[in-house]
């Protein structure tokens, strides 16, 4: 039982606000020490899996070309193409954000989108736009929720949409798992029960994003009631 | 042929560009904690296979160390006008999105093609391989469009990676901590505590203990893939599968996505809900998961609710 002392290191230092990296540190060596295992061999198996899981990280090699893209304007060209759009709304916008995610991810596309690639170049200011071509100037708080809503439609998408391709990593424990236990069931039946709740998220975060379109478009009502 | 390796080598000069740029941020008074930083990632992507269990938990440690005692500062400046921007992106018009969208195409069809050259290059990791493509040959084209200096790719780059910061390297620090769990025997732990909560007898109680516990362990943990095992070695097998005769294939799959509901809540799941908001610069480090949860539980209790209806006809 004390190796669950790990947890619990992990869950008072997030609610304290200790640097993440160093919470994780120490709930590893934590978790280590009470099963029995010495520094030595906790600190290797920490580096161990470390270098293999390196691969997570190759992501933020595409920083260069959305540093350059945004010297050069990619955020303002975003903007003016979502202006000049007649009828785009922040809720129109991120719902085919998410159905196009959702699809790319049901046919293992999982690294064409994501937050360093779409969503801070071009899904975030392009959906600000929208929001302003509805109600005009945001107020801050409107502006820092539509970045949250930008950024939680692509996980919602991911999430939900990826269960559907056969050869993704979920399924592929889930098969492994099953199969140590004399259960031997074939990636696809998988994958097509994970349907049920793919269009189950897409109607509930889809008919979120049609509230907040509307909470949107009402901040223009407000605006120009307060008018004389 | 190409492997992923290659891919490590790209990334790895990334780093150490940034590490190296970092240097002579002057404007940085915590300068040489990011140049010390990224350069020990450079490290990690370049040498990581040969340094060794101990070296590369050395590496981490001293990243950790780093990061913990606060020594990573933000790159000040760097900026670019906001009217020189302006002016740019109306002589470069719409153009701008071709060389955007080199990146996910190349993903997109490489991905699709070079599946059939599998003496060229290794099929498994196509599509991190064709990523890393783009990303060379979006360099290239936007090069040659936007006449741009040499160095303002990787001077931009580093800018941003030093806004996201000590959060680059959060998910692989979890994927690392979940071996220590599994080493420790954290998972049989848990599943023990659980199956003293649930009612004796109540298929729904199991089926609702099954479906929180998938939510509430990918919480701690930041990862649906650590709470699966743990979840159906405690609930799924012994109780849903073995006692109630329910259908693993519809009990597996559907639980595994009640879990990914859990990484819609947590903050442990820093890549998909922390490294965002830094990198959409939010005020409030939790302003994507409070965006989150309006869905995640609703979209839970239809993943219970259909693991009820449906796996035990």
């Amino acid at each position: 039982m004390w190796v669950l002392l790990g947890i619990a290191v992990i869950v008072v230092g997030f609610m304290l606000r200790f640097n993440p990296l160093l919470v994780i540190m120490v709930s590893a060596l934590v978790t280590g020490l009470a099963a029995g295992l010495d520094p030595i061999a906790i600190v290797s198996a920490f580096g161990k899996a470390f270098n293999e899981t390196r691969y997570v990280s190759i992501i933020w090699i595409v920083l260069p070309v959305i540093g350059l893209l945004e010297a050069y304007g990619l955020q303002e060209r975003a903007k003016a193409l979502i202006g000049g759009l007649r009828g785009a709304t922040v809720g129109k916008l991120l719902t085919g954000y998410l159905l196009l995610r959702q699809a790319t991810a049901a046919i293992g596309l999982t690294s064409v989108a994501g937050h360093p690639q779409t969503v801070r170049p071009l899904v975030a200011p392009m959906a600000q736009a929208a929001a302003e071509a509805q109600a005009g100037d945001l107020p801050e708080e409107m502006r820092e929720e539509i970045k949250g809503w930008s950024a939680a439609t692509d996980n919602v998408g991911l999430f939900f949409g990826e269960d559907i391709f056969l050869a993704i990593g979920s399924i592929l424990l889930i098969v492994g798992l099953l199969d140590q236990y004399g259960i031997h069931v074939q990636p696809l039946q998988l994958s097509l029960w994970a349907i049920p709740t793919a269009i189950s998220a897409f109607l509930i975060h889809g008919f979120r994003l049609w509230r907040l379109d509307r909470r949107v478009s009402a901040l223009k009502a407000e605006g120009t009631e307060t008018r004389p | 042929m190409i492997t992923l390796g290659w891919v490590y080598v790209l990334a790895g000069g990334a780093f150490a560009a940034f590490a190296v740029l970092g240097l002579s941020d002057n404007a940085n008074p915590k300068r040489f904690g990011n140049a010390a930083f990224w350069g020990l990632m450079a490290l990690s992507m370049w040498a990581g296979d040969f340094l060794g269990d101990l070296g590369n938990g050395l590496l981490v440690l001293a990243l950790v160390a780093i990061a913990g005692i606060g020594a990573l500062g933000r790159s000040g400046g760097g900026d670019v006008a906001p009217a020189l921007r302006a002016e740019r992106s109306r002589r470069f018009g719409n153009g701008l999105f071709l060389i955007a969208l080199v990146i996910p195409a190349s993903a997109l069809l490489g991905t699709v093609a070079l599946r059939h050259l599998p003496t060229l290059i290794d099929v498994k990791q196509v599509t991190l391989i064709s990523l890393a493509l783009g990303v060379l040959l979006a360099l290239a084209y936007g090069h040659a469009r936007l006449r741009a200096a040499p160095m303002l790719p990787l001077q931009q780059g580093r800018r941003l990676m030093d806004q996201v910061g000590w959060a680059a390297i959060l998910p692989q620090m979890l994927a690392s901590l979940g071996a220590v769990f599994a080493l420790a025997g954290v998972g049989e732990a848990v599943g023990g505590i659980i199956q003293l909560a649930i009612p004796e007898g109540s298929l729904l109680g199991a089926v609702i203990a099954f479906g929180l516990g998938m939510a509430l362990f990918t919480i701690v943990m930041g990862n649906a893939f650590a709470a699966f095992p743990v979840m159906i070695a405690a609930i799924g097998m012994p109780l849903l599968i073995t006692r109630y005769g329910g259908d693993p294939t519809i009990i597996s799959a559907i639980g595994m996505l009640a879990g990914f509901c859990g990484t819609l809540m947590t903050p442990m799941a820093a890549n998909f809900n922390l490294v965002p908001a830094a990198l959409l610069e939010l005020k409030d480090e939790y302003g994507v998961i409070r965006r989150q949860i309006g869905t995640a539980l609703p979209l839970l209790a239809v993943n219970i609710a259909l693991i009820y209806l449906l796996a035990f006809r």
